[in-house]
């Protein structure tokens, strides 16, 4: 491959990111922005759409020798560090392991970089590797190696932690978007929304009594048991930011299918959606760490069911929808009261309405 | 907390799409003033399920929107100062002045902080007394009750560092302005339950006297909405016009006279500019004279701000209700959530993003139906 300078004038399709000549909070924010940034910028410049990373999987396939591997990394800058349920360590092991397991992976091997800045408590960063420590061990992976740098204090916010993780593959399984297809049901292994509001709850400025807990979970036991099972699964995704609106749109244009869901099937415990109604936000876009979306065979739907309910993991797992061959590319919802509406990728990081 | 699946409850919901049904004989017109109430229209397909006699024109009742173009330049020149915490609403920050907006402005350094409550910016006011936070106070009459308290709040503590960037909007002026109108097409109005709440039902009566047009308070789930628009069709079939209270759970006829005595005390009525519509008189509240030391606008010099809309933006008619959102040229092309030419793309609450988020579709055909 030869290298050619960085010219803004031959990225792929330049006009998006001038909206922003500047990194705007929404460019992670899990929406549409985000997508952007690495259509236009960051995958021309990794290989282009015929490269491995043109997947644009959470976690990308790949083959060594005889062994298909999932491997994937992410960041972790929740604020604030510590919030119902759970914490930045469970965030940094749960989040990749999670990653690794929806591509049908066994997670196995994980490595953690931290980013540390001068004044952090030596106190606060040991309860965060116990954490981490505890964490791996549940989900049964091991952390092997690891890097620390240290910022000037004001250059970061206490502690990032990026972890990124390896899994095997076992032959025959086979996940993703060209699985997709017409009649697929859509399952969510449990009650959403919980994770983003948690954190919510505890957000400078914004304390509100909750009871909400993090649903941060490591989510390979329940992938091994839905294969194990020999349930027909064709896709799974972890609706992290962006929520179950982001990955229901991710997967309804990589497969080039509708997905349809009943919002009165989407399982919404009360206090989120009462928090959601207050503060403007839609629980379908709200941040999840501990459930999965999987797309089944029709005719292996209760199965799935079945088998996730078995796990304390799954015991809340519900069908919300279908995949349908009209609409492709879009998820259409039907509302409580008989309507439909489209839902749509989120842009970027939700705004509170104001009133 | 409760209201939520009780107020969209199918089978009620189906009994009063049913009651409409049965009591349309003729096209009407009918106007839902508040954008939350257009949120729920079109979030729940509402819009689709009435007759196709009944017409919903969206109401100007977005006050994201409606903020005038100079006000958002003026924000985002104070926000861009190096001394200045900027607090604002939400979906405030991602509205477009001339260039750019305060999330841009945040990006480039300056200290911009989205609050959930107003009171938010006066502990940062006392948690940071050597920087100037300025909160920027828009809304309707139901924001300003807690705004205003925010500046008696900064007196008592004797705050030097705390300012308000005012610019709140009244919706009866804005409803007789477009009863005024001279393409008035409204034969009824939905009015907004929240505004009622603090300000009561009063400042109805006149108008319904005056122009002889159904007006009923209405609330915001589903369920509020159909039995707001069942009320003003079967008056418009049985030739009355009257004013009704179908959100009675949160709306008296007195409103909340504590909330009003804090207004009274903090604002003065003024003429205000209402982006895409124009001026219209004494639509407004400021901060009166005895809270001036409290005005952003007294506080910084930002110069004179003169600013232009887009000629291709058609949100003035869109909240005047004279086209909907899909029949401006910019519409999904021009004109989207991430690149907006008018505010009413951008708040939630905006009539041109929900149709663009929730009705990209044309009526999407559900496979399972």
């Amino acid at each position: 491959m030869t290298t050619t300078p960085l010219d803004p004038q031959n990225w792929s399709c330049p006009v998006p990111l001038r909206d922003h000549p500047t990194i705007v909070m929404g460019h992670g924010g899990g929406g549409r922005l985000g997508a952007e940034l690495i259509e236009h910028l960051f995958l021309p410049a990794f290989g282009g759409t015929g490269s491995i990373l043109a997947q644009l999987g959470d976690a990308a396939v790949v083959q060594a020798g005889a062994a298909r591997l999932a491997f994937s990394t992410d960041s972790f800058v929740v604020r604030p560090r510590f919030f119902p349920g759970g914490n930045l360590g469970d965030l940094a092991i749960n989040g990749t392991v999670n990653d690794v397991a929806m591509t049908g992976a066994v997670p196995l091997f994980l490595s953690a970089g931290f980013v540390l800045e001068e004044g952090l408590a030596l106190d606060e960063l040991g309860i965060l590797a116990q954490t981490m420590g505890a964490a791996a061990r549940r989900a049964g992976v091991e952390v092997v190696t690891g890097d620390t740098k240290v910022v000037d204090a004001g250059h970061g916010d206490g502690a990032y932690i990026t972890t990124a993780g390896v899994g095997l593959i076992a032959p025959g399984v086979d996940l993703g978007p060209h699985r997709v297809q017409p009649g697929d049901v859509v399952l969510v292994s449990g009650p959403i929304g919980l994770h983003g509001i948690a954190v919510l709850s505890v957000r400078d400025g914004f304390e509100f009594g909750s009871e909400i807990l993090s649903d941060t979970a490591p989510l390979n036991g329940l992938v091994a048991a839905l294969l194990a099972a020999g349930v027909d699964v064709h896709m799974m995704r972890d609706p992290t930011r962006g929520g179950v609106a982001a990955i229901l749109n991710e997967i309804a244009a990589s497969s080039d299918t509708g997905v349809e869901i009943v919002e009165r099937s989407v399982p919404v415990p009360e206090p989120v959606s009462a928090a959601c109604s207050l503060l403007g936000l839609d629980p379908l876009e709200v941040a999840n760490e501990g459930r999965l979306v999987a797309f089944v065979g029709r005719d292996d739907a209760d199965h799935a069911l079945e088998v996730l309910r078995s796990d304390p993991l799954g015991v809340g797992a519900t069908a919300i929808g279908q995949v349908v061959a009209e609409h492709a590319g879009v998820v259409v919802a039907r509302t409580g009261i008989g309507g439909t509406r489209v839902v749509d990728l989120p842009l970027s990081e939700q705004l509170p309405r104001i009133c | 907390m409760k209201y939520l699946d009780e107020f969209a409850d199918p089978e009620l919901a189906r009994g009063l799409l049913d009651d409409i049904a049965r009591t349309v004989t003729r096209p009407w017109s009918i106007m839902e003033v508040c954008g939350g109430q257009t949120h729920t229209i079109i979030r729940n397909g509402i819009d689709q399920l009435l007759p196709d006699d009944v017409t919903l024109i969206h109401g100007p009742g977005c006050p994201v929107c409606v903020t005038p173009l100079e006000t958002i330049d003026r924000a985002l020149a104070i926000a861009a100062r190096p001394e200045v915490i900027f607090c604002t609403f939400g979906d405030m920050a991602r509205v477009p002045g001339s260039n750019g907006d305060l999330l841009s402005v945040k990006a480039a350094g300056g200290d911009v902080r989205l609050v959930y409550s107003p009171l938010d910016a006066v502990h940062l006011a006392r948690q940071f007394p050597e920087r100037e936070v300025v909160f920027f106070a828009i809304g309707f009459e139901t924001t300003a009750p807690a705004n205003a308290m925010t500046v008696q709040m900064a007196r008592r503590l004797e705050l030097t560092n705390f300012s308000l960037l005012v610019s709140h909007v009244l919706v009866p002026p804005a409803m007789t302005a477009i009863l005024e109108a001279p393409r008035r097409r409204v034969q009824g109005f939905l009015a907004a339950g929240h505004v009622c709440t603090v300000m009561g039902m009063a400042q109805y009566v006149p108008l319904v006297e005056r122009y002889q047009v159904p007006i009923v308070v209405t609330g915001f789930e589903p369920l509020d909405v159909l039995e707001g628009i069942r009320r003003v069709l079967a008056q418009l079939e049985e030739g009355r016009a009257e004013l009704e209270n179908a959100y009675p759970r949160a709306v008296s006829f007195e409103g909340n006279p504590t909330a009003r005595r804090v207004v009274d005390e903090v604002f003065e009525v003024c003429d205000r500019q209402w982006r895409g519509i124009g001026l219209i008189p004494r639509s407004g509240w400021r901060l009166a004279p005895a809270f001036a030391e409290f005005d952003a606008e007294q506080r910084f010099d930002v110069g004179s701000i003169v600013a232009e809309e887009s000629p291709r933006c058609r949100s003035g008619e869109v909240l005047q209700g004279h086209i909907t959102p899909p029949q401006c040229e910019a519409f999904g092309t021009g004109c989207t959530p991430r690149s907006p030419l008018g505010a009413p793309m951008v708040s939630s609450e905006g009539a041109c993003a929900a149709y663009y988020q929730f009705r990209r579709l044309n009526g999407p055909a559900l496979a399972s139906s």
